[in-house]
């Protein structure tokens, strides 16, 4: 069976040929391509064949699922009906049990080496990966079957990309991030808890369109949501700039929306595009409703401590609950300090008794 | 390098062997005492020096003012931009910093012998760890006077080395490293430094580090000052004239 193109699924699906177009521009916007890759994207969908994208559930919370549906440009509705057939997400489907899973068999063979690897949640390893169980088996089974004959693999949310909450100390199932188990495919990690709708849709409108993974950062998250913090972008940076601080949430500052740095807003050193994009179709994100960014899309956030600091906690390092640089750094200070004092005095005291006995002309001291 | 401590040098001095400078510059007698100064440290390491703890000093004040922020400063937020103006000298002093530290190992190839001290550490010289030893005897009140030096004394070379040498670079690269997070992917910043963020576990780890970095170099500064300023008083040689004009005197001639 010769594969319908994007283009005839929409069609079929009663949309025109103006609103394909439409909806062309708003996805080349959506992207951060200029108006000139509009027709690129039309000829991308008109001619290609619909990539299948499977859809995988480990330990989770479904909150990637909750985020995606609510996007909003490209509408989910568009991707999930017309331009990726999601043929199988055990949350989405309407199919289930042996049907379900025979889907998934079928799109593994059909379209062998064809097909997106997408995942949400990790598998927990501990007890040999008893703790996430798929269809009677072990998730980390099924990751590793489906994931033999996938094109790329997108790992959603911090879950699958860095372990996320589940995999926090002592991460007793042993939650295990993606990359960590796949060694052979590209991964394409798409952190935040969750990661906003639009950048979801827009990381797979990319690939489905362009045939080809988006140009990815270090850390492998792709460039075009991914290059710049929170903090580089935010709308309260001017006060940051100026020295105007919310000093604790009830003040004045607070009310007249000044910058969050010192109740811990983790935007200086946070990669996501919260402060351009937004949430819930571009309507606020955490900052603007008056609470500092947590990091939700940095590897370890859910280690590192009191969500209300900006530095990390040095307890791990053995320095006792809740301390941090300045306090281990000023304890060191007035030890050293202390030292330094101690010393000084006895110093004094031993050069006082070399002068006496030099005097008395036992000549043995350093100087005179 | 030559061995850091001095050969005797009972009057008329031996010439030293090979070593650049060992010479005397002056032998002058005071107060019936025999006083032998010898030229050590060239004028690039004495203006590194300066302009280094400068920096160092800024950078500290600076780097705590970007973590612990001054208090709110009220009215629009375009009549100030006092955060701006403490970040833009942190980082105005950390280019300079870095700069005077390259030129610093420049340096260390076409000065003295003691130029090159701050980059070496000669662990398998028996030398070396006598005085090492020595030192610590002397610090801890165990022996009654020191051992002479030319240059740095063995205990003093080791911290210089560790929390200068291993320190600086440090900083540089993290400092850098969280520069380049301003200047963007790209940048040539990003492409030298910005490797650091991920191998150091991110963003917020690498702020932690370069923080905790801060504290360790106030720490080497307190007893660095400490101790230079007790030497200068109690060792067998000056100190502080050696940083400032480059000469450094013995107090006594005697060999070992
Ligand atoms: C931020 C403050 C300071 C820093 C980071 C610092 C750092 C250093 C370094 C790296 C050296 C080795 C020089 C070389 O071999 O090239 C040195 C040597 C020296 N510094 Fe400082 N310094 C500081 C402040 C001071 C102050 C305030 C004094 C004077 C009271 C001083 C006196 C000396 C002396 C006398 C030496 C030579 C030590 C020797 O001969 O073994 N320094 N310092
Ligand atoms: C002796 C050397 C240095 C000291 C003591 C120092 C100290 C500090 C401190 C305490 C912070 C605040 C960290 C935090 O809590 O987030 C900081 C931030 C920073 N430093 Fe340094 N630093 C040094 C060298 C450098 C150098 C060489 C550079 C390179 C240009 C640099 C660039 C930065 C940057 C970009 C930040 C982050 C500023 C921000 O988040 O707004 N530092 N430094
Ligand atoms: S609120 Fe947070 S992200 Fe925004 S400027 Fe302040 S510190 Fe940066
Ligand atoms: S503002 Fe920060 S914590 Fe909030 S969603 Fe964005 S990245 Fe996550």
């Amino acid at each position: 069976m010769a594969l319908e193109t994007f283009y005839e699924v929409m069609r079929r699906q009663g949309i025109t040929r103006r609103s394909f177009l439409k909806y062309c521009s708003l996805t080349a916007a959506a992207l951060g391509l200029g108006p000139e890759f509009a027709p690129t994207i039309a000829h991308a969908m008109e001619t290609k064949p619909r990539t299948p994208v499977l859809w995988l559930h480990g330990l989770e919370c479904t909150c990637c699922s909750e985020s995606f549906i609510r996007s909003a440009h490209p509408l989910v509705k568009d991707v999930v009906l017309s331009m990726i057939s999601l043929d199988y997400d055990d949350t989405l489907m309407a199919s289930a049990g042996y049907q379900a899973e025979a889907i998934l068999e079928e799109v593994m063979t059909k379209y062998k080496g064809n097909y997106i690897l997408a995942v949400e949640g990790n598998p927990p390893l501990n007890e040999d990966g008893m703790y996430c169980i798929i269809g009677g088996k072990p998730f980390v089974d099924q990751l590793k079957r489906v994931a033999t004959d996938a094109k790329a693999i997108i790992s959603w949310g911090s879950c699958a990309s860095y372990g996320c909450v589940q995999a926090a100390r002592p991460n007793p199932t042993r939650a295990t991030p993606v990359h960590e188990v796949i060694f052979d495919k590209p991964i394409i990690k798409v952190p935040g808890c969750p990661p906003i709708a639009e950048v979801m849709t827009g990381v797979i409108t990319y690939m489905l369109t362009f045939d080809q993974l988006p140009a990815l950062d270090r850390q492998g998250r792709p460039l075009m949501f991914y290059s710049q913090r929170i903090h580089d972008k935010c709308y309260r940076r001017p006060h940051f700039d100026a020295g105007q601080y919310v000093e604790h949430f009830d003040d004045e500052g607070a009310r007249k929306g000044y910058c969050l740095y010192k109740v811990g807003c983790k935007g200086p050193t946070t990669y996501n595009a919260c402060s351009t994009v937004r949430w819930n179709d571009g309507v606020s994100f955490p900052i603007q409703a008056g609470h500092g960014c947590i990091g939700c899309s940095e590897e370890g956030f859910w280690d590192k401590g009191s969500w209300y600091a900006r530095l990390a906690d040095l307890k791990e390092s053995g320095f006792g609950i809740e301390s941090n640089a300045d306090k281990v750094g000023l304890a060191a200070a007035a030890v050293v300090g202390g030292g330094v004092a101690v010393h000084a005095a006895v110093s004094a005291l031993k050069r006082a008794q070399v002068k006496h006995d030099t005097s008395n002309g036992a000549d043995k001291g350093g100087d005179k | 390098m030559t061995d850091a401590s001095l050969p005797g040098t009972a009057p008329p001095p031996a010439p030293a062997p090979a070593a650049a400078g060992a010479a005397p510059a002056e032998e002058v007698v005071k107060g019936g005492k025999q006083l032998t100064t010898f030229y050590i440290y060239e004028a690039p390491v004495r203006l590194w020096h300066w302009v280094n703890a400068l920096c160092i000093v800024v950078l500290c004040i600076t780097g705590y003012l970007i973590a612990s922020p001054f208090p709110t400063l009220s009215g629009q937020p375009s009549d100030h931009y006092l955060m701006g103006t403490i970040r833009f000298i942190h980082f105005s002093a950390g280019y300079i910093f870095a700069v005077a530290f390259i030129g610093r190992i420049l340096w260390a190839f076409a000065g003295n012998t003691y130029a090159r001290e701050l980059f070496t550490l000669p662990v398998w010289k028996k030398s070396f760890w006598r005085g090492f030893f020595t030192e610590i005897a002397w610090y801890a009140f165990l022996k009654p006077r020191p051992m002479k030096f030319m240059g740095h004394n063995p205990l003093a070379q080791t911290f210089l080395f560790v929390v200068m040498v291993l320190g600086t670079i440090f900083m540089i690269f993290t400092g850098f490293a969280l520069y380049s997070e301003g200047t963007g992917l790209g940048s040539w910043q990003s492409r030298m430094f910005g490797w650091v963020i991920p191998l150091l576990g991110g963003s917020m780890q690498v702020h932690t580090l370069h923080h905790i970095g801060m504290w360790a170099i106030i720490l080497f500064v307190i007893v660095h000052v400490y101790t230079v300023i007790r030497e200068d008083i109690m060792s067998r040689q000056t100190m502080i004239s050696a940083i400032t004009n480059g000469y450094r005197s013995f107090r006594d001639n005697d060999p070992d």
